[in-house]
């Protein structure tokens, strides 16, 4: 196996083209920080996302019943939402299988194309995004950052274990083009701007 | 290996006018999507040169990140395992699962293991392989390739689903609504994620700066592939890496723009370390890729982030469909990766082109794909691997176009020609051009002569 690995870069070193092109710097595209949860929002609902308008005095638990009246299991990983089934019970990610609804707080949003950031610490049980037939995520409008690129100056891109930006419910349109949302994971992702609670 | 005949295998395609007319429009809208969405963005111009620079710096500086990526990636307890060649890597696979008694694997859509044929080198060892990509998932059932790189699928209309899905998954015949065929495929895929023993993904980049790689779907289902089963194997080609994770931001702002026209994958999944109780194995490959660098005009493949939009921009594929390329890759990419892996092979391949250049105005890493096909045409006319009525015809037309004098009574005589000549002497089997057009109405006479006539004596 060294013998690959070493054969391999021997070769990639032998045949490196002569010209060594030097890296180049990014600048800055977008120095626009006004209206960041509008921008957002487009992006969103342009990928299938529901943008659910929150009011003060929301209470979390009662609209989340509102919006699925048929859930009958809700799987939470936020404090501020009950559910049914406790995330630390669940011993095989296959356990989440039966979730209706699962609730999280994605960590930032990213206004030039609407996505959320999770990683295993918003999460809980990665599968939990997947596996479940709807996702709710919470967002504090002040973790709203304008692009791609300053997204990607997040440091904690390079310490979670594993990241998503995710943009919408999970889609498909390998059939003619026609657009289906719930291909494999999600059949709808809802989002509801709250405040992160402090202390 | 025989000779491909592309130009076969596209009228077969062609002779089903419902099919073609469709996948023509399909791959159209894709294109005229992408434009709509990257005008948007004023800096669009800037990204595809950044993003070509930072390619062609990571690939003249190649071997040094391979080596930063994977000191980074066994930093964070990933295994990390090398493959010369499509062999080495599916006997690497082979030995993962079966050390852990793999029965199981789903896995996501990897053009790489397509290149290296790894499922029925799996399934002849009795693993189960479930593609779980939908296009995918239905070219696997029906025993196809995929025919496009990002929309595996494109060349079937519904009803070929539904005849698919009716044969190997047991719904309702005849039925062939869009929604009740997708949902099909969830509900009879859903079981294999949830019993999978390992879980197989590919990667669209690699970052070196942290050894891990990330991997773009729109249906979720590499997160799925990764999250549950309690192994998770990567195969990722060398020239997938990039140095840095700002580097991201270029890369994905361009990907899903080009190839789908929307703003970014619902996914865009970044896997660095195996998950609590997992194991995370990546794959590195080489199979030609080494070699493909050291050849001075076609290296700048190596830059090719996989988006499909030369394909769906070029004329040729959208007209002969995606399977008539008999290989992995096809379209404008394929005609310039193809011919690295089997010259005599895919020697037709360079000629299913108009070189009118599209891909290359498209290509989000900036790879000058139609100087690259001109320049595989020369290769292989200089091999010796022209098949015989082509070069007869270039001699002849060779000699023709390098003598004014000749060139020019041949014109006059080819435009009376075309009036009185009866059609079987035009439509015939030397002439593909007129094979599916008609050949166009000669004009009344040639610029030279309208010249000399209006402008001339001087």
């Amino acid at each position: 196996m060294t013998i690959s690995r070493d054969s391999i870069l021997a070769a990639v070193r032998a045949n490196c083209p002569k010209a060594a092109v030097p890296m180049p710097r990014i600048r800055t595209f977008d120095h626009d920080k006004s209206a960041l949860l509008d921008r957002f929002r487009l992006g969103f609902e342009l990928l299938g996302g529901t943008f659910v308008e929150s009011a003060p005095g929301l209470e979390l638990n009662v609209k989340i019943a509102e919006l699925f009246p048929q859930a009958r299991i809700i799987c939470s990983a936020v404090p501020e939402v009950a559910g049914t089934k406790r995330l630390q019970d669940i011993g095989h990610p296959r356990e989440l299988d039966d979730v209706d609804v699962a609730v999280v707080r994605a960590a930032f949003g990213v206004a030039e194309t609407g996505s959320i950031w999770l990683s295993e610490k918003e999460l809980g049980v990665i599968a939990l995004g997947y596996l479940a037939q709807h996702l709710v995520a919470l967002l504090d409008p002040s973790d709203i950052v304008v692009d791609l690129h300053e997204a990607y100056k997040d440091t904690r891109f390079i310490t979670a274990t594993y990241a998503v930006l995710m943009t919408g419910p999970s889609a498909t349109a390998d059939i003619e083009g026609v657009l289906i949302r719930g291909a494999q994971g999600v059949r709808s992702l809802s989002l509801i701007p709250v405040r992160r609670a402090t202390g | 290996m025989r000779r491909l005949d592309h130009a076969e295998a596209a009228s077969r395609f062609i002779a089903n006018e419902k099919h073609e007319a469709f996948h023509d429009a399909r791959l159209w809208d894709l294109r005229k999507k992408r434009d709509r969405v990257t005008h948007a963005i004023p800096e669009w111009e800037e990204l595809r040169q950044l993003a070509s620079d930072i390619k062609e710096h990571t690939l003249t500086h190649l071997a040094d990140y391979l080596e930063e990526f994977e000191r980074k990636a066994l930093e964070n307890g990933v295994e990390v395992h090398w493959a010369r060649d499509a062999e080495e890597h599916n006997q690497i696979v082979y030995d993962i699962l079966s050390a852990r008694n793999t029965k199981t694997l789903v896995k996501s859509k990897s053009m790489l293991t397509e290149e290296c044929d790894m499922r029925p080198f799996l399934e002849r060892r009795g693993v189960e392989v479930i593609e779980t990509d939908l296009g995918e998932r239905i070219q696997q059932l029906d025993d196809e390739p995929p025919s496009h790189i990002v929309v595996p699928a494109v060349h079937k209309l519904r009803g070929d689903v539904s005849a698919v899905f009716a044969r190997t998954l047991g719904s309702e015949a005849g039925n062939e609504d869009v929604n009740y065929l997708a949902e099909t495929q969830r509900q009879t895929t859903r079981p294999y994620f949830l019993s999978a023993d390992a879980g197989m993904t590919g990667a669209n980049f690699a970052v070196a700066e942290t050894g891990g790689f990330v991997v773009c779907t729109n249906e979720g289902n590499a997160d799925l592939c990764a999250s549950l089963p309690k192994l998770h194997i990567a195969s990722i080609g060398i020239e997938k890496l990039i140095p840095k994770v700002e580097h991201l931001g270029v890369f994905i702002r361009l990907l899903s723009r080009s190839a789908l026209g929307s703003p970014i994958t619902q996914y865009t999944s970044h896997f660095r370390a195996p998950r609590d109780g997992a194991e995370l194995h990546v794959v590195l490959v080489d199979h030609g890729r080494s070699g493909r660098l050291g050849m001075q005009d076609f290296w700048y493949s190596l830059k090719c982030i996989r988006c499909g939009a030369c394909m769906n921009t070029c004329p040729v594929y959208r007209r002969s469909g995606g399977l008539s390329y008999g290989a992995t890759y096809s379209g404008p990419i394929g005609v310039i990766i193809d011919p690295t892996f089997d010259i005599r092979k895919y020697s037709n391949l360079p000629f299913a082109s108009t070189l009118n250049g599209s891909c290359t105005s498209v290509c989000p890493v900036k790879i000058n794909i139609h100087e690259q096909i001109y320049k595989w045409r020369r290769i292989i006319a200089e091999r010796n691997q022209l098949p015989f009525v082509k070069k007869a015809t270039m001699k002849a037309a060779g000699k023709l176009f390098g003598n004014p004098t000749l060139y020019r009574a041949a014109l006059s005589a080819a435009g009376s020609a075309l009036e009185d000549l009866p059609r079987f002497a035009i439509y015939n089997w030397f002439n593909a051009w007129g094979r599916q057009r008609e050949v166009p109405q000669p004009p009344p006479q040639t610029f030279r002569q309208w010249y000399i006539e209006n402008r001339g004596q001087r």
